[in-house]
């Protein structure tokens, strides 16, 4: 298979789950709106530090800039495959996924691509709003580091996205993945960087935090994007070692899970 | 040479043993049980280029558990099996794209989208170019008569014009082998005849081999020359569908609605009285006596309806099964 074949196959698949999501809107921008947690905690911090972001080595414009930040990474990392995964596999709708000669999580990546998509121009006005708001906490990031944060806030999605296909692919064995999940969601939460930067963690919580890969789904890009001081070439090295341990986990489950595959609902 | 060749086919599965009750769930939440079953018990066959085999049995036979390992969707316990050069599990990419299953109401179109959007996502997973995607397009859709409903949302469309669509999606990559799984499901009669006749029409146009299973006779007898006969899992007959028939049905169901009650004794001489229940009346009449029967029902009787109809397969199989009119097939 060619560069033009995958092409032409990316670009069908994306338009034709895009044209999905679009059915969808009201619920995508409500969905959205469910992911205003770095908002509030912004609000949070910003009481609780009485206005100075003291005590997190912040003046109350980074801060305001990293939760902004953290909600926009926010938007573009969410990954719901598993619950996905589970409904296909339980309603039998994944059998003929596997019939036809793609890999059928591509069908799901591409569809949350497209949800991506859908939710951008509803996270450009969210953060208009939050600018006439806050114009003190108005930056306009240089266009290397932009770019940075774009490819880092795209790898966190990678991370995020085979993390939960990992656990979507126990199905093959438990049935009820969706469960597991929550193994992940509670972690994600906490040492993510969504409630509080990395760099307010007491030391050793933030050693063992920077071991796990969810620092790297939300606070690295956040970080970059917010214009924070980060060590770029550890972060994106960090990035590089999660999704080479993850791909080819995810993979080999797979593969195995196949082989157990009752094809129930079908 | 075979197109599908079985061998000792095996499939068993581990399931879940709980007894009702609180009790029950108890004691399956403190110690869970399974048992081992077995779907499919040594299944041999085979199946030539350009055949329509229908695949019959009655619920929980092992009918799609099998078609499930022809295409390749679980893998066999044991046995041996070779689907289009094959080995199905294995599901490569020339395998995959020599094949479909047609799963009843499975659908693999998007719900909210037209049909067309999937099509076009359909046509690009199987590297099929643009024109030749449109031309096989108008040429399927022609034969479904399904030409208007391919711009409307599926979830729009009728039962029998989803289930046209499905076959369209599934035959877009012209496939050589056909799994089809109760194809006319929940149609009514009039969708059922479609799809049977395009069926027939797709064999003779593009000699694809064709595997059916259905619980509808019409299906069976309108497509098929040959049938296989799975019953708890084993194959109990493979041959030609008109000896089957005999065996099966050497009678017709004839429902007669009376304009009043009468005895029973009435009708004992028409044929087997299989049920009267005030005016309704059900006879089970031998197919050579059947034009004569009812002629001379519709003569001696005040009939106000009167519908002549194949039992159900489910049925016949079952009665058969019950007679032990068949006998296991030898080692």
């Amino acid at each position: 298979m060619n560069y033009r074949y995958w092409l032409r196959l990316a670009t069908r698949l994306w338009s034709s789950e895009y044209a999905h999501m679009l059915e969808y809107r009201a619920e995508v921008i409500l969905w959205a709106l469910s992911g205003v947690l770095p908002l509030i905690m912004l609000g949070v911090w910003s009481a609780a530090t009485d206005g100075q972001g003291a005590g997190l080595e912040m003046n109350q414009p980074q801060l305001a800039r990293y939760f902004l930040s953290a909600f926009v990474v926010r938007q573009f990392t969410v990954v719901w495959v598993v619950w996905q995964f589970e409904q296909d596999c339980l309603d039998g709708r994944l059998s003929p996924y596997l019939l036809q000669p793609l890999h059928p999580l591509w069908r799901y990546l591409a569809s949350h691509l497209a949800e991506q998509a859908t939710r951008l121009p509803f996270v450009i006005l969210l953060v208009s709003v939050f600018f006439g708001f806050q114009p003190q906490a108005f930056l306009m990031p240089q266009p290397g580091r932009l770019l940075l944060a774009v490819l880092a806030i795209g790898l966190g999605f990678a991370i995020h996205f085979l993390l939960q296909s990992l656990v979507a692919s126990l199905c093959f064995w438990t049935e009820r993945a969706s469960a597991l999940e929550r193994l992940l969601s509670i972690p994600l939460l906490f040492v993510s960087g969504l409630v509080a930067p990395l760099d307010a963690f007491p030391p050793g919580a933030r050693q063992l935090a920077l071991h796990t890969p969810f620092p790297w789904i939300i606070g690295f890009p956040a970080q970059l994007l917010s214009g924070a001081e980060v060590d770029i070439g550890a972060g994106f090295a960090a990035v590089a070692v999660w999704i080479a341990l993850l791909l080819p986990l995810l993979l080999l489950t797979w593969r195995l899970g196949v082989r157990r595959y009752s094809a129930m609902g079908a | 040479m075979a197109i599908v060749s079985a061998r000792g086919l095996s499939k068993s599965y581990w399931v879940a043993d709980k007894q009702p009750g609180f009790a029950g769930t108890m004691r399956h939440f403190l110690r869970r049980r399974s048992k081992e079953l077995a779907a499919v018990r040594q299944v041999s066959f085979s199946i030539e280029p350009g055949e329509v085999v229908g695949f019959l049995g009655p619920n929980g036979a092992g009918k799609t558990t099998t078609l499930k390992m022809l295409t390749g969707l679980i893998h066999p316990t044991a046995g041996s099996l070779q689907v289009a050069g094959h080995l199905p599990s294995r599901r490569q990419r020339a395998f995959l794209e020599s094949i479909t299953l047609v799963m009843g109401q499975k659908q693999q179109l998007i719900w909210d989208l037209p049909p067309l959007d999937s099509l076009r996502v359909n046509a690009a997973i199987y590297g099929i170019d643009d024109y030749e995607a449109r031309r096989r397009i108008a040429e399927l859709a022609e034969m479904l008569e399904l030409e208007d409903e391919l711009t409307r949302p599926v979830r729009k469309l009728s039962l029998g014009q989803r289930m046209k669509a499905e076959l369209l999606a599934a035959l877009l990559h012209r496939p050589q082998l056909l799994f089809l799984d109760e194809p006319t499901l929940g149609l009514d009669v009039n969708a059922q005849a479609r799809v049977r006749a395009f069926l027939a029409d797709y064999n003779r146009r593009t000699g694809a081999t064709v595997l059916l299973t259905s619980h509808y006779m019409a299906d069976i007898t309108a497509l098929c020359d040959r049938v296989l006969l799975i019953h708890e899992g084993r194959l109990f007959y493979d041959g030609r569908l008109e000896l089957l028939s005999e065996r099966l049905a050497p009678w017709r169901q004839v429902r007669v609605e009376l304009a009043s009650p009468q005895p029973a004794a009435a009708f004992a001489n028409f044929g087997e009285i299989e049920s009267l229940e005030g005016s309704e009346l059900r006879l089970l009449i031998p197919r050579q006596q059947l034009t004569a029967s009812v002629s001379r029902l519709l003569a001696e009787h005040q009939v106000v309806d009167l519908e002549v109809s194949d039992p159900p397969i489910e049925e016949l199989i079952g009665r058969l099964f019950r007679q032990g009119s068949l006998e296991e097939p030898g080692p």
